[in-house]
């Protein structure tokens, strides 16, 4: 009887299961597998729809703007991740000592503030923020020798100046789950290394850090993955820099360019599968090493 | 705004209980000024451009060089900036915020109609495919969705869907991190001796979910509202790509018309030239939707981030 029953309502709970994700499967074979297949299928093919190997990649590894922008993002990952990590495990401990409940809540809001300006919006502001003469910290850059935005946004500051806008609006968010991180360390174990002697500093190297390790891995793929993808700070910046700054800066951008400005979207899909294929690495990597998804 | 607004130093802690905790505190490290330091400077370097930002929206172009970065300019110049913003194009802003409006809300009913559902059922029922279903879900959306932009542009142009407004809400509408976050939810915080129980009494699997399920599931609902609409209302390149007409443009993509047309940025801005106060006042208003949503779902927030997803 047992069986039977079982039977049945396995039976059932499929065909409502299959019903209830069938919008969703819907929506990731429109919008996730396909755009994927289409690309792979561009990618290997020529303008005429005929199999072209690799040529296409080497289209776009041949072109001399190739190499200079996987650079250009490479060394803006370097700023972004270190910053991101020294910064935001910094300060989560610096919230989190002993007697910080209520100013570290506020602090903690504060810092999440630049979140609500993600997008288009947080550029806008650090073209103004980095502009010299109207800039609110105008003084801090004159005394650096900067006297005007094009002296500011010169190619070579680039990559420090985007990881400062990407902290600007991201670091928030990561202190908080961070600061979450921190709360779930048992009390008991902080005592314990107090009692042993240990001060803040020891603690936060033998004990804190070691327990957030598996947070600080999570953050680092995801920041890495969404940073491979610069576009909209270098495209906007490009047409406030009166020139200073080129539209090829990102492998974004010049994905954008073949499509869009050369017509040649065969080329822009070569890229756009090798960014792809990074986040892929990225994602196997995470699933495999971080252990986030054990609950299945 | 935030309940706890305490200014930074202050201790919020009534009297009496500081007072039973000084036994405790006495052991604990004095606090550290380097410490304190380096927490207020990173409060200023995370709000001193959100502030500069409100007031030169308050400034005439002249006042924002001349005066001090910090000043408030006067209610007059806040309104010409408001009149000269709305007058740009003929109201573009009102259209591109309308359009942000619609893009972001329709895709935001699309996803919780259509991840909420499938969330729960990778949960809690089974059926064939699920598990690879789960798997493709955490690949995709550990894959950062601006990769799949340009042949997003190719697919949508293949069936000749380039320049509807759907060929932005649907891609926005698909967002596998709120089907994980149901998935989460559902497994951890439903317990299945309700659901169970329903069934006995011989409730569908739909009236089951309907009726047991989703009443449950409000934070969760809340949660991937809210990401979703952030996501969406922030998105730059995805619109920037697919939608070719100004009237169609979202206000993030309309920011970047709004810059091309400033003559400090871009000398050959024509007839159309934009002060610089109003791109600030324009930036404010972009911002606005997200900075309400933000401070009133603030601690349900925080609450969400801690159990255990975000995505950039």
């Amino acid at each position: 009887m047992t069986t039977a029953a079982g039977a049945t309502r396995r039976r059932r709970s499929g065909r409502a299961g299959h019903a209830f994700v069938a919008g969703y499967l819907v929506l990731l074979v429109a919008f996730g597998i396909v755009p994927t297949v289409y690309a792979i299928y561009f990618a290997f093919t020529d303008a005429g729809g005929a199999f072209a190997g690799l040529s296409n990649f080497g289209v776009a590894a041949a072109d001399f703007r190739f190499l200079p922008a996987i650079g250009h993002v490479a060394l803006y990952l370097v700023f972004w991740l270190a910053g991101l990590v020294v910064f935001v495990v910094g300060l989560a401990l610096l919230l989190h000592r002993p007697g910080m409940r209520g100013v570290g809540r506020t602090l903690r809001f504060l810092y999440y503030l630049p979140g609500a300006l993600a997008g288009a919006a947080s550029v806008m502001v650090w073209l103004f923020v980095l502009d010299p003469v109207v800039s609110p910290v105008g003084f801090l850059l004159r005394a650096a020798g900067f006297e005007t935005f094009g002296q500011v946004i010169a190619p070579g500051n680039l990559p420090v100046l985007f990881a400062m806008i990407a902290f600007w609006t991201g670091a928030g968010g990561w202190i908080v789950v961070m600061h979450g991180a921190l709360n779930t360390i048992s009390p008991d174990i902080l005592e314990a290394a107090r009692i042993d002697g240990a001060g803040a500093w020891q603690t936060a190297r033998r004990i804190q850090i070691p327990l957030l390790r598996k947070w600080i891995v999570y953050m680092v793929i995801l920041a890495f993955a969404g940073g491979t993808q610069l576009f909209v700070e270098p495209q906007l910046l490009s047409q406030a820099s009166v020139g200073v700054a080129g539209r090829d800066y990102s492998p974004n951008q010049l994905s954008y360019d073949f499509a869009f400005q050369n017509d040649n979207v065969n080329t822009a899909a070569a890229i756009s599968v090798e960014l792809l294929v990074v986040g892929l690495v990225v994602a196997a990597v995470f699933v495999v090493r971080s252990g986030f998804f054990d609950a299945d | 705004m935030p309940t706890d607004t305490a200014p930074v130093g202050t201790d919020t802690r009534p009297a009496t209980v500081a007072t039973s905790r000084s036994a405790r505190r006495a052991r604990r490290p004095i606090p550290n000024p380097l410490a304190g330091a380096v927490l207020v400077l990173f409060a200023v370097f995370f709000v001193l451009p959100v502030i500069w930002l409100m007031l030169a929206a308050t400034k005439t172009d002249d006042q924002l060089v001349h005066d001090s970065p910090l000043s408030f300019g006067s209610w007059e110049a806040l309104r010409a900036n408001w009149d000269a913003l709305t007058g740009y194009q003929g109201g573009a802003i009102l259209l591109w915020l309308r359009n942000s409006a619609v893009y972001s809300f329709v895709a935001l009913v699309i996803t919780l109609c259509v991840a909420i559902p499938a969330g729960y059922a990778l949960a809690v029922t089974e059926f064939r495919g699920r598990r690879t279903l789960l798997v493709a879900t955490l690949v995709v959306m550990l894959m950062p969705n601006a990769t799949l932009v340009v042949p997003l542009f190719l697919e949508v142009n293949a069936v000749h869907l380039i320049g509807s407004m759907w060929s932005v809400i649907l891609p926005y509408s698909f967002y596998p991190f709120g089907v994980y976050l149901a998935y989460i939810y559902f497994s951890t915080a439903l317990p299945r001796e309700l659901l169970d129980a329903a069934k006995l009494d011989g409730c569908s699997e739909f009236a089951a979910f309907r009726h047991v399920a989703l009443p449950l599931a409000a934070p969760v609902v809340a949660l991937v509202g809210f990401f979703s609409f952030v996501a969406n209302w922030t998105n730059y390149f995805l619109p920037y790509v697919l939608l070719p007409g100004s009237d169609q443009f979202p206000v993030q993509v309309g920011l970047g018309t709004l810059l091309d047309n400033v003559p400090q940025f871009n000398p050959t801005a024509g007839a159309l030239a934009v002060q610089r106060p109003e791109v600030a006042l324009a930036t404010l208003v972009a911002i606005t939707p997200v900075l309400l949503v933000f401070l009133f779902s603030q601690r349900f927030l925080v609450a969400g981030l801690l159990a255990g997803a975000t995505k950039d």
